[in-house]
């Protein structure tokens, strides 16, 4: 009877510990994302003031001041390299996460070894020497020179996801189309592409926010052409806190929207490239 | 005919592969080439002026940034692995709410190193959350300074925290997914044979958890060597680090060659790091 009542106590205690636990991580995780998205727009009498903790009026001229000093164009610059990213690193890393997925030829291993040894290399270090080459093939401060230098750090992340995608996709139903008259082409475009469509574009997702989110090759390689990340760095640093907060909010929104949609892949996704 | 059908299809995977790894190759072959050329033969000349400035120049701060970046990375770590760890135990175990609540802890990954800076700067400077909870609450009279020069130290500690925040969900989602691994048939055979809770980590669950733990702290120790958007953003040179004093003396200074020295001594740090991480893993690496 004792020993019974210990043990409901017990179960009450871990129950008790596992919610604290939970709530406690979630709080630490949300606080600063809540608090970071008031204060972009906090009136600024409400920012001064040392009793108001949390501001009760809230304006937009933070964000509008922050487009108006150049971040509109630094938007549209970032969004470029970052689809001119996911174009240039699909048609090259499809391909061969293709192959990764659904053939055995000799060498193999250590390709991919190869390859996905490469996701641990320091990409920022190329953008320095990239500057030289830049300027002799005329790419220098060019949005296409930042999307080719961004290609070159989510390139063997696109090979690894995509071919466990394709990997994911049963051989067989590719095998049933061969027989029922496809050629492979075909059993590729009907079959096994609709069927991988889904992580592929959950894929270019992760691909995009790796390029929005990268600012080191970014503000070497760009000097007017600056993206988001580059622009923020070069004059937040001056401005009033107001435009860091517009800063901080810009930046997160499109990756908060981005987890919303893919929320069903993220930790998959996360778990394929880290592994 | 046919034969030369089949010699083509041999070759299909490697044509399929070609491109990619041809591009891999250049963008990251040709640049390290490039930066050692741009470090040591500045004028076409084999010279050690690069080397010396690093050393000797008054505009050099590389003892600092280089004792900085590692202090940085062995303060940030091990708190980093540690909350992971519980973190990870905790959402192994099924209570109401685990997903939301497990969507919202990896929220993080997707943020970048500068809006993580801003964010936690929002939190912290004199006028801030933070400082005006305390106030409110009582507990300070006057704001805590996060942010100067002759404030380092709680720089120091604002990147620390700002780090925790952004970074720790990568060791927790490698962490979590090498937990869920494991069958919990092992688990309920050492329940039946009377282990208690303690004796199923020590000789279950952690020895099956050692290879995501090894890969999670190498792959954090890369990224941490790297550290910069933070930093820039919280501290600016106030706390100089290796990729800080890059883009410095490459942007602001345009000293070439000095940044391409660090871009090489990152990279060789990295390599060194990424070498011992194949080396005790290989057989994990090539099952991806």
């Amino acid at each position: 009877m004792e020993m019974n009542d210990m043990s409901i106590v017990k179960y009450y205690l871990v129950k008790i510990l596992i919610a604290g636990g939970a709530t406690i991580a979630v709080l630490w995780i949300l606080t600063p994302f809540i608090i970071a998205i008031l204060y972009a727009f906090t009136n600024p009498a409400d920012y001064y003031s040392p009793n108001i903790v949390l501001p009760l009026r809230y304006t937009f001229e933070h964000v509008q001041k922050l487009l108006a000093l150049g971040a509109t164009k630094a938007i549209f610059n970032s969004v470029a390299v970052a689809l001119m990213t996911i174009g240039l690193s699909f048609i090259l890393g499809l391909p061969a996460g293709y192959a990764f997925a659904r053939y055995i030829f000799p060498g193999k291993d250590s390709l991919k070894l190869f390859i996905v040894s490469l996701r641990m290399f320091p990409i920022m270090v190329i953008a320095v020497p990239l500057v030289t080459l830049y300027i002799r093939l005329g790419l220098s401060d060019t949005l296409l020179g930042v999307a080719l230098a961004h290609t070159a750090m989510s390139l063997p992340f696109v090979i690894v996801i995509t071919s466990s995608i394709f990997a994911g996709v049963p051989k067989e139903l590719e095998e049933a189309a061969l027989i029922f008259g496809l050629d492979r082409k075909g059993a590729f475009l009907r079959i096994t592409m609709p069927l991988a469509l889904p992580g592929l574009a959950a894929a270019a997702i992760f691909t995009f926010i790796m390029s929005w989110n990268e600012v080191f090759i970014a503000s070497v390689l760009t000097l007017t052409n600056r993206t988001l990340p580059a622009f923020i760095l070069t004059s937040a640093m001056a401005a009033t806190d107001f435009i860091k907060f517009a800063a901080g909010f810009i930046m997160i929104l499109p990756a908060m929207i981005f987890v919303f949609i893919a929320r069903r892949y993220l930790i998959t996704m996360w778990g394929i490239t880290l592994r | 005919m046919s034969k030369s059908r089949r010699d083509f299809e041999r070759y299909i995977p490697y044509l399929l592969i070609l491109p990619a790894l041809s591009y891999l190759i250049f963008f990251i072959g040709y640049p390290l080439i490039q930066a050692l050329y741009l470090a040591l033969f500045p004028d076409g000349r084999f010279s050690m002026e690069n080397i010396d400035y690093l050393f000797t120049s008054p505009f050099s701060r590389f003892e600092e940034a280089f004792a900085n970046t590692i202090l940085l990375v062995i303060t940030i770590i091990p708190i980093q692995v540690a909350i992971a760890i519980g973190l990870a135990m905790l959402f192994n175990m099924k209570f109401p709410g685990r997903n939301t609540a497990l969507y919202m802890v990896v929220l993080p990954l997707t943020i970048s190193d500068v809006a993580a800076g801003l964010i936690w700067y929002s939190l912290l400077s004199s006028n801030g959350f933070f400082n005006k909870l305390l106030i409110n609450l009582g507990l300070i009279s006057e704001p805590i300074q996060f942010f100067g020069y002759q404030f380092r130290h709680m720089e120091f500690l604002a990147i620390v925290l700002t780090e925790l925040w952004r970074a720790t969900a990568i060791v927790f989602v490698i962490l979590f997914a090498g937990l869920q691994m494991i069958s919990r048939e092992y688990i309920e055979a050492a329940e039946v044979f009377g282990a208690t809770v303690w004796q199923r980590i020590r000789y279950i669950v952690f020895p099956m958890l050692k290879p995501s733990l090894q890969a999670a702290l190498i792959i954090r120790t890369l990224f941490a060597f790297q550290i910069f958007g933070v930093v820039w953003i919280l501290a600016g040179r106030d706390i100089p680090v290796l990729a800080g004093e890059a883009y410095y003396e490459q942007v602001e200074l345009k000293h070439t060659g000095v940044a391409a020295i660090y871009a090489l001594i990152i990279a060789l740090i990295s390599i060194v790091i990424g070498y011992i991480y194949i080396k005790l893993f290989k057989a994990k690496y090539l099952e991806v």
